[in-house]
């Protein structure tokens, strides 16, 4: 009940913040935009617009899970408005969970909107729907969740600024951790290997959730594949919110 | 009769500032507040005050010292249940109306739907926000703000209610109003802690009163107690006679046209100036005792410190 209220609260300021609809607005420029590079590419005009779509709904997600999510908790604390509630009876760990659940609502709310541009441009080129499509963008949507717990646990403790950069670069090492695997494929054993697989083990690995390559090149996707990402991304956000929620409780709020 | 606040030892020290260094703001923090009363908590800026209601509401985490609410520790939101706080300079969502707002505080108390509707419409109509009650909280004034935090803190019928300068940025009328409902508090049995620097208002309608400099509490207990029935000096005012005629009789302290207003501070004396007035057909305008006040005692007690 109290994180309904709080998540009601943060969906609400969410969706009055301009940022959210400025990307909106590029990511359905980004969508869009697919059919004119479509026409302009040699080769499979459906699979141009199919990868341009889908990139655009991850990339634009992405930047406002961390735009919006980054100042979400500190707001409340700059602006004070946290008093009011902490002197309710509620945990603290309702009230990160609460703010985490308003995000996912928003971004779940923008991500249906944005797939319903980007089907309805797919559907007209091909007259046809791929369940596919739907699976690929369910997996961003997971990815969006994980990146939004990230973004609040920066926030909960840092400036939006320095949580945005802290989040983006969490991102970006996701996307480009699986290079570690080839790297420790190449090396001969020893500290150097042992170092470089610690780090593979702990840095996310947000390929788990990319499925966009298969799905527009038509590949095939073993079924557990599905199962391990979907445990994978929930485990992570897990981890992320708890830790998220240990930190939050730790705070002074001065 | 139980306590509905029992603080002990408390301590608080922070490290602010880029090289962070200690400033230790609360030195052992001892006070109880008793079922029913209301409370005042004095001090001047910067001595703890706000740091003491932080801790007592969990927002910051004391470094030593027991808080207990209504019986329970601070630290579990069970014993925010029975509890109404308004902050000081409230600052709440000021895209939401007032209506709005207090439905999303009902809601973090669970309130049903009937309970709720019928208590925004009570509580509006309690701090005078009835007309604005759909108007979005931007577009009030400090005062009006005010009366929503006020609105809010009241709205799970708080059995304590913890007052953080309830009666600041308030018009005169705003103020008598405020103060009015605080003392309604008392006679439906509410516990009221507040700090306030208006302290006519808090000598008005505490039961007891704590004053807190340094982080320490220097005095306390109860107004009667505190504030003694002894007259300081007289004020009297004369016209028809110039200051110089009560020269050894009492101190002139003002003068306009032809009044003047003189401080006797011996008793004995007071009778000496009518009898002058009387005889050098002088007129006496006025003659007020004045007795001590709260405000007496926090003066000397912050100056001794």
């Amino acid at each position: 009940m109290r994180i309904g209220a709080i998540a009601g609260i943060t969906f609400k300021e969410a969706k009055r913040d301009r940022i959210l609809y400025l990307l909106f607005f590029f990511a359905a420029l980004g969508i869009g935009a697919s059919r004119v590079l479509a026409i302009l590419t040699v080769g499979d005009r459906i699979k141009i617009i199919k990868d341009v779509g889908l990139a655009s709904i991850a990339i634009f997600g992405v930047l406002m899970a961390i735009l919006i999510g980054t100042n979400l908790v500190y707001k409340e604390i700059d602006k004070k408005t946290i008093y009011t509630l902490l002197a309710k009876p509620l945990h603290r760990a309702e009230f990160i969970l609460g703010k985490f659940c308003g995000l996912v609502l928003t971004l779940f709310v923008m991500t249906a909107a944005m797939t319903v541009i980007f089907l309805d441009i797919v559907f007209a080129h091909t007259g046809a729907i791929e369940a596919g499509l739907l699976v690929a963008v369910a997996y961003i949507f997971l990815e969006l969740v994980l990146i939004t717990a990230v973004a609040i646990l920066f926030s909960s403790f840092s400036t939006p600024i320095l949580s945005s950069l802290f989040a983006l670069a969490f991102y970006l090492i996701g996307h480009l951790s699986w290079g570690l695997e080839l790297i420790i494929r190449k090396m001969a054993p020893g500290p150097g290997r042992t170092l470089v697989q610690v780090l593979y083990r702990v840095l996310p690995d947000l390929e788990n959730f990319n499925f966009r390559t298969e799905v527009v090149h038509g590949l095939p996707i073993p079924p557990g594949i599905y199962l391990t990402s979907l445990a994978y991304g929930v485990c992570y956000t897990a981890f992320i919110l708890v830790l998220a929620v240990l930190i939050f409780r730790r705070r002074d709020f001065i | 009769m139980a306590d509905a606040i029992r603080i002990e030892n408390l301590r608080k020290t922070f490290r602010l500032g880029f090289i962070p260094r200690p400033r230790e703001i609360l030195k052992g923090i001892t006070l109880s507040v008793r079922e029913g009363e209301t409370f005042g908590y004095l001090g001047p800026n910067g001595a703890g005050k706000t740091t003491t209601i932080k801790c007592l509401l969990g927002f910051v985490h004391p470094d030593a010292g027991t808080i207990e609410i209504l019986g329970r520790p601070h630290t579990s939101p069970r014993s925010r249940e029975r509890l109404g706080f308004l902050p000081e300079n409230p600052y709440f969502y000021d895209y939401l109306t007032a209506r709005e707002f207090l439905a999303f505080t009902a809601d973090l108390f669970g309130l049903g739907q009937e309970e709720k509707t019928e208590r925004i419409g009570r509580l509006l109509k309690l701090v005078g926000l009835e007309r604005a009650a759909d108007l979005a909280l931007r577009k009030y004034s400090r005062g009006m703000l005010q009366r929503a935090g006020l609105a809010q803190a009241l709205i799970n019928d708080p059995q304590l209610v913890v007052l953080d300068e309830p009666l600041g940025g308030m018009d005169p009328l705003g103020r008598k109003e405020i103060r009015d409902i605080i003392v309604r508090f008392k006679d439906e049995g509410k516990t009221v802690f507040l700090t306030s620097h208006i302290l006519q208002d808090i000598e008005m309608i505490c039961d007891r009163v704590a004053i807190i400099v340094g982080g320490r509490i220097v005095k306390e207990g109860g107004l009667r107690d505190l504030v003694s029935e002894k007259v300081l000096f007289t004020e009297v005012t004369v016209s028809g006679l110039p200051p110089q005629a009560f020269a050894g009789l009492g101190e002139s302290v003002s003068i306009q046209g032809d009044r003047v207003l003189l401080k006797v501070y011996d008793e004995s004396l007071v009778e000496a100036v009518v009898a002058l007035v009387h005889d050098r057909k002088g007129r006496l305008i006025s003659l007020s005792p004045r007795t001590e006040t709260l405000e007496d005692i926090f003066v000397d007690t912050v100056t001794c410190q």
